[in-house]
């Protein structure tokens, strides 16, 4: 399943500019969950820890990849519950709203 | 199992899709936490995919690892409080990033004979995981005040540094250019673990929102490049939108603090400027300290009131104190709003998260630009913990270190009360002339301890 070099970095230029035009539409407000978020996303090295660890043939390779799957699912688990758990706590004011102010 | 290529492209392409979606989704917080649930199923699809593809076998191992990962992951995820947050996140970017110089490594070692292409991938896939890897291990231990947040510097540092760097491209070039051997990529992760440690290190706890970021630019492109290796598309976008938000973060982070990202890395700030102010505070004006009580009174009677959290507010744990202290207050029916300076706090956005835990309704929190005019009209400006955010230096005086920064502009206000411990000067060692104003007093203490009698005072007011 070899993609042409040239096709990855076509793809890979083009993640880049998408990356940069969604994110810049985040507010300041929401940065540390776009951190964790990202955190979470780049969690998907999770994939190649399975190809490396699901095709080893060899015990050097097992344990390489065996540290990489766990490293890898803590960063998927561990991002996405802490991202989820931070968003939770960003309300807007609760019902009753308080007479006005001045 | 899942053997058509074509089918496991697609299946890659809805995780994309789930990503990019999770990402728009948090442009507003209203439904940011709907995306990162669609960002989750796309991981989940992901993860689903590899494992029926063709070929996948030692489940045992598989098994075993992904439990241990996901048992490490739930409890860091749930019992972390949020100050602690970016002590978190960069524990998250330094897995990640070893993740990535290890499945490298692996292939490094199995493909025989391996392209061009595929050596330039596994070298950068391995340089900078490693480096983001021991670069993060240290932000996490200055973070977690294992080691000192303060700079640590040596002489010849920056050269030191740089020819451990030159020693980690060497390796790459030479595994570029031909080797086989296993040695030459595992002391190219050795020089660039080296390097990591060495380049956190001199940077100081202010200008971890900086580090932070970066380190999180370099998890993904790490993880993008580990996806040339693989010939992964999933990996390539996916790893290229975490280096975005974090390249982008970065630069964000630097313009906020009005310096250079090389500035930042390499200028070891704190270290220099210890000295600088101090002459300045003999000019006969002095610091005004102040009661519970007398504040009290002042915010009694304020209309408007606005709250400048800092890192203070953070390392006391008193944002749910500074809640009840507003809530109190707009009983009495003055209106309260928090500044948020953007690189207030250790991370970026820091006290929006400190603050929403604390049940802060997001609708009060305003950012700089958009809170700034509106201190003119304020009574009472309440910093809690901020220093270096508020120093007027950074307009008046070009021979300050952070002249230039924006600020908020808390010495607008009609009068200013600082909450602080003590009166050493901030964490960038820079003495704040806003503590010299004649609008200017200082409640010493305790940032919660303060916070708790304001509320008792204000409650007998």
């Amino acid at each position: 399943m070899s993609v042409p070099l040239v096709i990855e970095l076509t793809i890979l230029v083009l993640a880049a500019f998408l990356g940069f035009e969604v994110i810049s539409k985040v507010p300041t407000m929401l940065h540390t969950p776009l951190m964790s978020g990202a955190n979470f996303i780049h969690g998907i090295v999770i994939v190649g820890a399975i190809i490396v660890l699901g095709g080893a043939d060899d015990t050097f390779t097992k344990v390489i990849g065996f540290i990489a799957m766990v490293l890898a699912t803590a960063n998927v688990v561990g991002g996405w519950f802490v991202t989820d758990r931070m968003l939770g706590m960003f309300k807007r004011r609760p019902d009753p709203p308080k007479g006005s102010g001045k | 199992m899942i053997s058509d290529p074509d089918v496991v492209g697609l299946l890659y392409l809805v995780t994309i899709v789930c990503f990019v979606v999770a990402l728009r989704f948090l442009s507003s917080p209203k439904h940011a936490r709907k995306g990162n649930w669609v960002g989750g199923a796309g991981m989940l699809v992901a993860i689903a995919t590899t494992l029926s593809l063709e070929g996948i076998g030692n489940w045992a191992w598989i098994v075993v690892g992904g439990l241990i990962g996901t048992v490490v992951g739930l409890v860091g995820a749930r019992t972390v409080r949020m100050t602690a947050m970016p002590q978190m996140v960069a524990i998250f970017n330094g897995v990640g990033g070893g993740a990535a110089a290890l499945v490298a490594l692996a292939e490094w070692h199995n493909t025989v004979d391996p392209g061009g292409d595929e050596r330039v991938s596994i070298v950068l896939s391995a340089l900078i995981g490693s480096i983001s890897f021991a670069g993060s291990a240290v932000a996490f231990a200055k973070l977690q005040e294992l080691v000192s947040g303060r700079p640590i510097v040596f002489p010849g540092q920056n050269i030191f540094n740089a020819l451990v760097l030159i020693g980690g491209v060497a390796f790459g070039i030479a595994a570029i250019a031909g080797a086989e051997e296993q040695w030459v990529l595992v002391a190219l992760i050795a020089c660039a673990l080296v390097f990591g440690v060495l380049f956190v290190l001199p940077i100081g706890g202010a200008d971890m929102p900086v580090v932070i970021s970066m380190l999180n630019a370099f998890t993904g492109l790490a993880a993008s490049a580990t996806g040339f290796v693989l010939d992964s598309t999933v990996l390539i976008v996916s790893g290229m939108l975490v280096g975005a938000a974090g390249t982008l973060l970065t630069l964000l982070m630097a313009k906020a603090m009005n310096r250079s990202v090389a500035n930042v890395l390499f200028g070891a700030f704190g270290q220099v400027q210890t000295g600088v102010g101090t002459a300045r505070a003999d000019d006969g004006r002095t610091v005004r300290a102040t009661t519970a009580e007398d504040v009290a009174v002042q915010l009694s009677y304020a209309r408007k009131v606005i709250v400048v959290p800092g890192y203070g507010m953070a390392v006391a744990q008193a944002q749910h104190d500074v809640r009840q202290l507003a809530d109190v207050l707009e009983e009495r029916g003055v209106e309260v709003l928090y500044a948020i300076h953007p690189v207030a706090g250790r991370m970026p956005g820091h006290m929006n998260v400190l603050l929403a835990e604390a049940n802060v309704p997001y609708t009060q929190l305003r950012e700089m630009d958009e809170i700034n005019p509106e201190f003119a009209q304020t009574d009472v400006a309440l910093v809690i913990g901020a220093n270096d955010v508020t120093n007027p230096a950074a307009r008046s005086d070009p021979a300050s270190p952070i002249y230039g920064m924006p600020i908020l502009d808390v010495d607008k206000a009609a009068s200013i009360v600082v909450l602080k411990r003590s009166m050493n000067p901030g964490f960038a060692g820079i003495d704040n002339e806003l503590y010299l104003d004649p609008k200017t007093t200082m409640l010493f203490g305790d940032a919660k301890e303060s916070v708790l009698k304001l509320i008792a005072a204000v409650k007998a007011t």
